[in-house]
């Protein structure tokens, strides 16, 4: 703990660093799987092969996949363009997924209704489908980011890692307390990526959290998951 | 770096004796193993516990995302600086990754058991030991192998960060080729680890459509 306070300013830099290799990539992915799940969303065979190229590219060991990229893209080995672009093919793998499950989630009834009312196909997969899957989409990146946010700090063995460098420089010098105060700063920083997604989630999804207290009729018993019971009151008769 | 990479793997002398790559590839799946096989003494019977009794449920539920994040590479260094070298820090560091994804797979799989399927045994007359054993577990296969699968996948990605720390194991090639500025050699590396992990994945898969519900209820 001593090396976390002594060092505010070098704990801030390497920490804005690791927040920038770990959100771009959760924006990036977002961006890539929400294209994917919304054009190819109902189309089987397109989908299969995402669904298994996507559980694939998460197959590969992040160590693996920063070596190997520079001879791909043709970067240099400490680019941190490498990093950034494993990051989001692990986050758009791992979203892509989601984005199908969530679209999938949406009621027959209410995308029959949307259309009733009149609205085009393209419109409606923006304005009612896609609200319609927040709620699952939050919970996909709340898992994306703090994988991310774990993730770059593997990325400190080829020399940009944000605060995964207070790792390999902890290693290097024999000197515990770094390496400690790289932990804490990381899942502290995982804990508050983690909450302020849920949060959004939430506040982007109004409706999910009316209270329905006013919704039981007076005088009915409350739903305990036993239906036996409940049929056994009510068809009683006398 | 891609002919390099094919030269380093068709020549034989590459392949065996000491530090060839049979041995690094043994070397991995030893340390993978023994880290799962350590992680599932400890999650499984916590993970039945938690499900079966609901005790705990609160705490595992808000820790599972953030324990997601728990670096590897932090948790490896810092064990082998407080312990020393060899084995037995950078397992411990492997169990520890592997914990969360067990534990979450048990955990969820014998929590999503129908309640009326439980109390339906319990009226039979069933212990809990056998409700547990004979009804939750079975039910929960799926989930607690998919959590297996899982802890499988982490701990091969992860083993090979262990060469970091002067152990063995496939990662070898891709530090000791970034320090000899080598990329063939850490193609090598990266290449047969990201095989490893497919190969085990896929015969994770294979099990699991084995065991799968609709599988089972077709045998009945």
């Amino acid at each position: 703990m001593n090396w976390l306070l002594a060092n505010p300013d070098r704990v801030r830099e390497l920490t804005v660093e690791h927040l920038y290799l770990s959100i771009i990539p959760v924006v990036a992915g977002l961006i890539i799987a929400l294209a994917l799940g919304l054009v190819f969303g109902n189309r089987r065979r397109a989908r299969n092969i995402i669904t298994t190229a996507a559980s694939a590219v998460f197959t590969i060991p992040s160590l693996a996949l920063f070596v190997v990229l520079p001879s791909i893209l043709g970067t240099q080995i400490l680019d941190p363009v490498n990093v950034l672009v494993a990051l989001s093919m692990y986050s758009a793998a791992l979203l892509v997924r989601t984005v199908f499950d969530a679209l999938d989630a949406v009621p027959a009834q209410v995308l029959s209704a949307a259309e009733a009312i009149g609205y085009s196909p393209a419109r409606r997969r923006l304005l009612v489908d896609l609200p319609l899957a927040i709620a699952p989409l939050a919970a996909g990146l709340r898992v994306a980011a703090v994988t991310n946010v774990s993730l770059v700090s593997v990325g400190a063995v080829i020399g940009i890692g944000g605060l995964g460098q207070l790792f390999t420089s902890g290693y290097q010098r024999d000197y515990p307390d770094q390496i400690l105060a790289g932990i804490i700063m990381i899942l502290l920083l995982a804990f508050v990526l983690d909450r302020l997604i849920a949060v959004a989630g939430r506040v982007m999804t109004p409706w999910l959290h009316v209270s329905l207290k006013i919704v039981a009729p007076a005088g009915t018993e409350p739903a305990t998951g036993n239906p036996a019971s409940a049929a056994s009151q009510s068809g009683g008769g006398k | 770096m891609i002919p390099d990479m094919l030269t380093y793997l068709g020549t034989a002398a590459n392949w065996i004796g000491e530090g060839g790559i049979v041995l690094r590839l043994g070397e991995h799946l030893w340390y993978s193993l023994l880290a799962v096989l350590a992680a599932l003494v400890v999650a499984f019977p916590l993970g039945l516990f938690i499900g079966h009794t609901g005790r705990g449920k609160l705490v595992l539920v808000s820790l599972s995302n953030v324990l997601r994040a728990l670096p590897s590479l932090g948790i490896m260094t810092l064990l082998v600086l407080l312990m020393g070298l060899g084995l037995f820090p950078p397992l411990l560091a492997l169990t520890l990754i592997a914990i969360p994804p067990i534990l979450a797979g048990v955990y969820a799989g014998v929590a999503n058991v129908d309640p009326l399927v439980v109390d339906s045994a319990r009226a039979m007359g069933m212990k809990d030991s056998r409700i547990i054993l004979q009804v939750e577990l079975p039910l929960a296969l799926p989930l607690v192998l998919g959590g297996l699968r899982g802890a499988l996948l982490q701990v091969i990605a992860t083993a090979t960060i262990a060469a970091y720390v002067n152990l063995g194991g496939l990662g070898r090639y891709i530090f000791d080729g970034l320090a000899l500025y080598d990329y063939g050699q850490v193609m090598v590396g990266a290449v047969l680890v990201t095989g490893l992990a497919l190969l085990v994945d896929g015969l994770m898969a294979l099990v699991l459509r084995w065991v799968s519900p609709a599988r089972r209820a077709m045998a009945v």
